[in-house]
């Protein structure tokens, strides 16, 4: 039978410890950006900046620059599921859901 | 914890959630307010997609996967735990669906409260046992479809949020997701009770798939909810203290909320009238309670 | 060093003080809820500094007692009977997090029929749960082993939870003379409480129980038995050190008298006493007797057991709960299945209170020593009128 070693010291940072039994000590996200069958596109004219979609989007994958270079409303394509919350709720209605190319842009 | 992934909050940004799932939005603002300082009991459930997966989980915080009834039980113990070390800063979230909370969890959450024992508990009450395929709870609204009540719900929901106050504790309030500042607000004050006893949150959740309802219409229904009376957003201090906190001045008929969700579909028109009159009726009962 | 009248509830709350534990949830049931009360008493006059959650059910008493050790700091509770069975679901959860948890037991038997009284089918339902389980003859037992259960389960090595085994009403309830040790002789055998395996701790993230893949599944389990294979050594080393502090001597099991014993029969629990007595006035009529208490049925001594009872020509096992559909007893099971071949004579007695007395063992020797081993199970103290105990007038 394997043997369970008693446990090192951690005062090394490079010491390795082992849990027994069932955890999580990785912090990973999942490609839910494949998902997407619509993805949100923004009439960036009428949008008012007022960061209602950025507020009500479940995967928090929205952000609203209003000034500067990279104004706009910018979408974390690797996350966004296309759910069209953000045109939903959007108070300008100026999301527009269309049809995901088939290829997800990361 | 290894950082596989970068997120803004405390949960990474692609997790298993169905897209325009109501809990999604909502576990992410509620982590924002609680901040760091905070472990989290979840049961299995819908939002066991937050405890994680092997060794990969999508949530910051420490947290502890407990059994379908007892997260109260372990949020108590672990705010215990803490208590006794000096640790009382350490927020104890417990974070359970309808039926966690309102069947198989509602004696270990009744001991919790009963006790006073200082852990912040939030029913997310998606108005059915999601996460096994939809099937009925306890808080199944009436005429609701489910696998278990393929016919409609023949009888009321559990007043969960009644059973709460009953236990008299510093903080009770409904919300939803749909009124996220509102939310906000009250996870802060929630929080700032849980420094004198426990305190509970009961949010509605639209979830898409297991409400028959387009997922990008999740915010627009639970809004709707509230807009027609049939969710109320209130809070409650002590048991006693009634609070409207979002006060509805042109209620919208049933039938505009119900329409959304093909869960509704078997309900016929000669029973809306019906419908609506139990609407009314229970919001009348809670008008009678405001302070 | 000063005794004091204690009986197997008293040492076990004593034993549960002295370990310091610093959250207890508990819920009463007969007869271990003179344990929640007096836990509740030390906790009131000062003499313990916890924190006492009056949990409403023992499923809650575990799950409390899980979530405050996750913390790092050690959570006591005790429960019997039903009480353990309702907390079935959360034993596994102690088990497979790998929470070193020490659990007074006052075993009670489970119902139906109800009981109130000893019997040992609470904790052998547990059998398999991944518990260590130790098993006390006396009060003085009860005190000691919670002590080296704390010592074996807390051991980096191990990380298992472990159930003291007291028997209902026979020891929890029966006053004895107990060697009391002070806290200071306590603390240099028992340190103070260190998480070792993962824990709750905003300092250091993690997701504790989370949904764990069939890829995995198997090799956590696997953990538990190496686990169980290590508490083998550590066991024994603990009662090492327990005999270097207190000057009492315990192992896994314990032989009496079999050296030259023709017949021996294998006890666990109180009833081991009443064997000894037995097997003395025995010898004194000529027979040729032993006895062997197990101490640790889990994990369970099959090699102690096999080299103590190499030479012995007859076996028998007196399990105090019975296996239904199974040929013999749990107990009498795995000593067969350590004996390999020997043949072994289960029998069963002392089911719902009834005492295993001197008459009912001098019976089973009686057996034993006609050589008469057979494949089934012999219900020692069964009543003629079994089958109609209730007889009565059918209605026409």
């Amino acid at each position: 039978m394997q043997k369970q070693q008693n446990r090192p010291s951690t005062d090394c940072a490079k010491t390795k410890k082992v849990y027994y039994g069932p955890v999580a000590t990785e912090f990973a996200a999942t490609n839910t950006g494949i998902w997407r069958i619509v993805r949100p596109d923004v009439r960036l004219e009428n949008c008012i900046f007022c960061g209602t979609c950025c507020k009500h989007c479940p995967t928090d994958v929205v952000t609203v620059e209003k000034d500067g270079a990279n104004r706009g409303v910018h979408f974390d394509w690797a996350y966004c599921k296309g759910c069209g919350i953000c045109a939903n709720v959007c108070p300008k209605q100026c999301i527009e859901m269309l049809p995901e190319e088939g290829v997800c842009k990361l | 914890m290894l950082m596989k992934s970068e997120s803004r909050g405390l949960i990474a940004h692609g997790m298993g959630a169905c897209a325009g799932c109501g809990l999604e939005l909502a576990a992410r603002i509620i982590l924002d307010v609680l901040g760091e300082n905070t472990v989290i009991v979840i049961p299995p459930g819908c939002a066991a997609t937050f405890s994680g997966y092997g060794k990969e989980t999508v949530t910051k915080i420490p947290g502890f996967q407990g059994n379908l009834e007892n997260t109260a039980a372990y949020a108590a113990g672990i705010k215990a735990g803490f208590e006794v070390q000096g640790r009382d800063d350490i927020t104890v979230l417990g974070l359970a669906g309808d039926g966690a909370t309102v069947d198989i969890g509602l004696q270990s959450l009744s001991g919790a409260l009963e006790r006073g024992d200082k852990i912040l508990y939030i029913c997310y009450d998606n108005e059915a046992y999601m996460n096994t395929g939809i099937q009925g709870s306890g808080s199944t609204p009436l005429d609701a479809w489910t696998t278990t009540t393929p016919g409609g719900k023949s009888v009321y929901r559990k007043d969960m949020v009644g059973i709460v106050a009953a236990h008299k504790i510093p903080y009770t309030a409904t919300a939803s997701v749909g009124y996220v500042d509102d939310l906000r607000k009250k996870v802060e004050k929630a929080k700032a009770a849980t420094a004198v006893g426990p305190a509970y949150l009961h949010l509605h959740i639209p979830c898409p798939t297991g409400w028959g309802s387009a997922p990008d219409k999740s915010i627009e229904i639970a809004k709707l909810a509230v807009q027609t009376l049939c969710w109320p957003l209130y809070e409650i201090t002590d048991g006693v203290h009634y609070k409207l906190t979002v006060p509805v001045a042109k209620p919208k008929p049933v039938e505009e909320y119900l329409k959304l969700q093909k869960r509704f579909s078997g309900v016929k028109a000669e029973q809306l009238q019906d419908v609506q009159q139990g609407v009314d009726k229970e919001y009348a009962r809670l008008l009678k309670r405001l302070g | 060093m000063k005794r004091v009248m204690l009986d197997g509830n008293g040492s076990a709350s004593e034993a549960l003080r002295l370990a310091k534990v610093k959250v207890i949830a508990v819920y009463p049931i007969t007869p271990q809820s003179p344990i929640s009360e007096k836990l509740a008493d030390f906790v009131v006059q000062g003499k313990l500094d916890a924190k006492y959650i009056r949990v409403e059910s023992e499923h809650s008493a575990m799950s409390c007692a899980i979530g405050a050790q996750l913390t790092g700091v050690r959570a006591g509770t005790a429960t019997s009977s039903v009480g353990l069975a309702l907390m079935h679901e959360v034993l596994g959860v102690a088990a497979g997090c790998r929470v070193p948890i020490v659990m007074p037991v006052v075993n009670r038997s489970l119902v139906s029929p109800w009981s109130l009284w000893c019997d040992h089918q609470d904790s052998m339902a547990e059998r398999d749960g991944g518990w260590m389980q130790l098993y006390a003859e006396n009060a003085q037992e009860v005190l000691d082993f919670i002590l080296i259960a704390y010592r074996a389960a807390e051991d980096g090595r191990v990380q298992l939870p472990a159930m003291v085994c007291l028997d209902g009403f026979f020891l929890s309830h029966m006053s004895d003379a107990i060697y009391l040790p002070d806290q200071a002789t306590v603390d240099s055998f028992l340190p103070p409480y260190v998480r070792q395996n993962f824990y709750l701790d905003p300092a250091d993230p993690m997701f504790i129980n989370d949904l764990t893949p069939s890829i995995e599944f198997t090799e956590m389990r696997y953990q538990q038995a190496v686990a169980f294979s290590q508490a083998e050594t550590v066991l024994p080393e603990a009662f090492t050190e327990f005999k270097k502090v207190f000057g009492r001597e315990y192992s896994m099991i314990e032989a009496y008298r079999c050296d030259d014993a023709e017949a021996v029969i294998v006890t666990l629990g109180s009833m081991s006493g009443t064997a000894k007595h037995t097997v003395d006035i025995l010898r004194d009529q000529g027979k040729q007797v032993g006895m062997v208490k197990i101490v640790a049925f889990r994990p369970f001594p099959a090699g102690l057991l096999k080299a103590a009872l190499a030479n012995v020509a007859t076996v028998g096992v007196i399990d105090r709960s019975a296996s239904f559909g199974a040929q013999v007893g749990p107990v009498a099971t795995e000593v067969r299945s350590a004996l390999s071949g020997k043949p072994v004579q289960g029998f069963i007695a002392g089911l719902g209170g009834r005492d295993v007395s001197v008459s009912t063992f001098e019976k089973a020797f009686g057996r034993l020593l006609e050589q008469k081993t057979t494949d089934e199970l012999v219900w020692l103290d069964v009543k003629d009128n079994a089958l109609t105990l209730r007889e009565v007038d059918s209605q026409c």
